[in-house]
């Protein structure tokens, strides 16, 4: 009789027992677990700081100011006429299975990168190179490249010189090389075992104990949905200089449990924390929040009347209660956004939505045809996803609009992917939306709202805006800025979107962590990370 | 018994072949897809990654593809014009196919890490209940109308009340921070396990408690107890040796959904004590739109909630020759 608990019991522990490994000498939570270690497939935050523990590119960003340090490239230069980049890889730079790394490592990463077959989301930012995007999109019927590779002017001079020519200047080039889906892999081992494994290549290089590397960090276990067990790289040419012997990197999407873990000692870093104890948090020293490039923002879908008329859509922009949602709902320091473009970019002094009050509001609508001695507005439908607290930001939306403009919202809340399906679909009046930057630069946020963009979604298409975007893709300095600075008065005018707030970091640190720097892309590489004690 | 199991193997592959095509559809009828974002993926990769996928098939050939045995893949099938390596595959051939989500892993992958930990959370919680429930349920009916009755039913009313994630956080609060004797959350040691069990069993306790005393006491009251009291064994015989076995059948009978109930449940208590469990993967391969995942997990809990009423239904037999004629005839 008491036979079968029993069993049950020896069968539970002798599954349960992984053994437990001594603890890290650093563990942070990355939010969720990544869905790749495949630097090309990455699109993410949280695969972005893991990746770049295992991979160097040509360049590192300097944790405090964001300006490009030497990485795998000791020397760069760029040509007379902008175009021309030429890279000149470290002498001594070895992956994790002795190899060097060669000029041919990084074409042949991006050569990957661009191939459709990969699925990269960012292969097409190096369509700005000459002959990336033809030789992208002339495919044979099984969708493999037909063009040769040395049609694309990514070329390895030797060994150690990497020469990239663009088809036109580019300020933003050496931000895309820092990015992480440019970061290389090497390819002959994909290919030995693509050889080997015809069926499975795409997910054996990437085990823990295949995988090549070539930055500060190697993968030492893989518990899926639970850590990543980090190591120093003896290999990398910068170890003596990589603080952490060992580094855990955690996959906890309940933001509560990792509050309990950092409380416990368990964990040194929070990426976020929960939303209901931000004001309590705020009170230690141990949580500052910083400004970042994010914008939350409202889209108006510009198919369906009313919102097909621009006046209509900037008075619901102009009596969004920013202040309000900033510092009762977000509540951890957020900047009301006057603007689509989050300030903090190096030259750039963006447009404003004029602060003119809900009178002016009420005198758009008017002059629109709609309130008072016109027609009724129809209904309108808000649409959030269920997550975090999207539902008490648009109900505080939502009574501002009819509070101030007399306009009837219904909420709809939908599960993330329905949302975004019905987003793109154009199945909405007005959907949240949120944009974090790839690198400082108005451009980056601005490009979005271009006709042609896939991420624009709010059926608004403007010639003139395309017109500046294009104008401000040849300019540089100030005068590129000016031409972005226009840009974003259109859009604003306009208003295809309601800009609501600006993001901040919700970093929780455990004090005596050095080289942790606040900037506004909210990248902390461990490399630079140390212990004060 | 070898036709109690042939025509419980027949019954599950029905069932397994219904649950199957039911989610296959439903999941699929539902809006959105797995490479979906909040940044949109170029029309063309995105076009190159549901083809590798085989997601740009029709519906019926995925459907097809996915059950086995044929692997209708055109690369690999020769009568498609392939290569001829791997013709079988699918579901019939205990292939769950490549995560769409975790693109480094396969779903056996996944499974393979993730069942154990699952298994041994619910074997731990699973024997700590009945074996704490049947000793309080025995305790409460043998001192009936006493206080140590009137508390354990307060007790099992309240295990039963009580939802398991309020109880886990309590547990935390109590045991890892006011008095820091066990971690709040993690895995790999059996101290980790300790809170989380504790919080996945309690209801199943609280139940087993309610059904063993109700067993016993209608049990005692039997005629054939009052016999053995009129031959004079001595009351410790007639409660363990004759009461209890049959006092025990509702229990018994309860085991198979208790199990059920602790696997599909364990997704909360995994969540708060960071368990890398099946349970997650159940509810965000569902929302990843992760095809091959929820459907993976889908198959294995149908296995094991029909795997574990069929091991119920034989447990019963022993204990009830009755039931063993029965279902033989």
């Amino acid at each position: 009789m008491l036979g079968f608990p029993l069993a049950l019991l020896g069968l539970g522990l002798a599954f349960g027992l992984r053994g437990a490994r001594p603890r890290a000498q650093l563990a942070f939570n990355n939010g969720t677990e990544v869905p790749s270690l495949d630097p090309a497939l990455a699109s993410g935050l949280p695969e972005g700081r893991v990746l770049r523990c295992l991979y160097e590119g040509l360049l590192v960003k300097d944790p405090r100011t964001l300006e490009p340090r030497p990485g795998m490239a000791e020397r760069w230069s760029v040509s007379a006429d902008r175009r021309t980049y030429t890279f000149e890889l470290r002498e001594g730079a070895r992956w994790s299975n002795g190899a060097p790394v060669t000029a041919g490592d990084f074409a042949a990463s991006w050569r990957r990168l661009l191939d459709p077959r990969t699925g990269a989301a960012y292969g097409k930012e190096l369509w700005r190179v000459v002959g990336a995007r033809e030789w992208s999109t002339t495919l044979d019927a099984q969708g493999a490249p037909r063009l040769p590779f040395d049609t694309v002017a990514i070329r390895a001079r030797g060994e150690r010189v990497l020469e990239v020519e663009l088809a036109a200047p580019w300020s933003s080039f050496l931000d895309l090389v820092s990015l992480p889906a440019l970061l290389p892999v090497h390819v002959p081992t994909l290919e030995a075992l693509r050889a080997a494994h015809p069926d499975d290549w795409q997910r054996r290089w990437l085990r823990p104990h295949a995988l090549v590397t070539n930055g500060p960090f190697r993968v030492l276990e893989h518990r899926v949905n639970e850590r990543l067990r980090l190591a120093r790289n003896d290999a990398y040419w910068d170890a003596p200089n990589v603080a952490l012997a060992t580094l855990d990197v955690w996959a906890l999407d309940n933001l509560g449990t990792a509050l309990n873990l950092y409380e416990a000692g368990e964990l040194d870093l929070l990426t976020d924390v929960p939303a209901t104890l931000v004001a309590r948090l705020l009170e230690r020293p141990d949580f500052a929040p910083a400004p970042v490039l994010g914008t939350y923002f409202y889209r108006f879908n510009t198919r369906r009347p009313p919102l097909d008329d621009a006046r209509v859509r900037r008075a619901l922009a102009l009596v969004v209660p920013r202040a309000e949602i900033a510092r009762n709902v977000a509540g951890a320091g957020e900047v009301p956004a006057w603007s689509f473009v989050p300030p903090g970019i190096h030259g750039y002094a963006g447009a404003r939505l004029a602060d003119a009050g809900a009178e002016s509001a009420r005198a758009l609508l008017a002059a629109a045809g709609y309130g008072p001695g016109g027609r009724a507005l129809p209904t309108l439908e808000l649409s959030y996803n269920t997550q975090g607290r999207h539902r008490e930001l648009a109900e505080v939306a939502a009574e501002s609009w009819r509070r101030e403009l007399g306009v009837k919202v219904v909420l709809a809340g939908r599960e993330t992917k329905t949302f975004i399906d019905s987003q793109r679909n154009g199945e909405y009046d007005v959907s949240r939306s949120s944009w974090f930057g790839d690198w400082p630069d108005a451009a980056n946020f601005l490009e979005i709202f271009a006709s042609a963009s896939e991420n624009n979604r709010t059926g608004w298409a403007s010639a003139e805006y395309d017109a500046l975007l294009a104008a401000a893709a040849s300019a540089e300095g100030a005068a590129r800025a000016a031409v972005l600075a226009r840009a974003e008065a259109l859009l604003l005018e306009e208003a295809p979107l309601a800009p609501v707030y600006f993001y901040v970091s919700r970093n929780l640190v455990r004090p005596g962590l050095r080289g942790f720097e606040s900037n506004v892309l909210d990248e902390h590489p461990p490399k630079f990370w140390s212990w004060s004690r | 018994m070898t036709r109690f199991l042939v025509r419980r193997g027949i019954a599950f592959a029905l069932t397994l072949w219904v649950v199957v095509s039911v989610s296959f559809f439903l999941m699929r009828a539902v809006k959105g897809g797995p490479f979906d974002g909040e940044r949109e993926l170029p029309p063309a990769i995105e076009a190159a990654l549901r083809a590798q996928y085989h997601l740009d098939w029709p519906l019926w050939k995925q459907y097809l593809q996915y059950l086995g045995p044929l692997n209708l893949d055109a690369h690999r099938a020769s009568w498609l014009g392939g290569d001829g390596a791997n013709v079988l595959g699918g579901l019939a051939c205990g292939d769950f196919g490549p995560s769409l989500r975790y693109r480094d892993l396969s779903v056996s992958e996944i499974l393979g890490a993730s069942l154990p930990i699952s298994l041994a959370l619910g074997c731990l919680a699973l024997s700590w209940s009945v074996l704490a429930g049947i000793a309080l349920g025995c305790a409460s009916a043998l001192r009936r109308g006493t206080r140590v009755d009137a508390a354990v039913r307060a007790l099992a009313t309240l295990g039963i009340a009580v939802p398991n994630f309020v109880l886990a956080g309590a547990l935390v609060l109590v045991f890892a921070f006011a008095w820091p004797l066990l971690p709040p959350a993690g895995n790999g040691e059996l101290r980790h396990l300790v809170l989380p069990s504790l919080a996945l069993g309690a209801p199943v306790a609280a139940y087993v408690a309610r059904l063993s005393r109700a067993g016993l006491l209608d049990a005692l009251a039997q005629d054939w107890v009052r016999t053995a009291r009129a031959k004079g064994l001595s009351e410790r015989a007639i409660v363990v040796r004759h009461a209890l076995r049959a006092g025990l059948m509702p229990v018994v009978a309860y085991l198979g959904p208790a199990a059920a109930g602790i696997l599909t449940g364990s997704l909360v208590i995994e969540r708060i004590f960071a368990i890398p469990g099946t349970g997650s993967h159940f509810v965000n391969g569902a929302l990843n739109r992760d095809y091959t995942l929820a459907m993976g997990v889908t198959v294995v809990y149908t296995a094991l909630v029909f795997g574990l009423n069929a091991l119920v239904d034989l447990a019963q037999a022993a204990l009830d020759p009755r039931i063993a004629s029965r279902e033989d005839a």
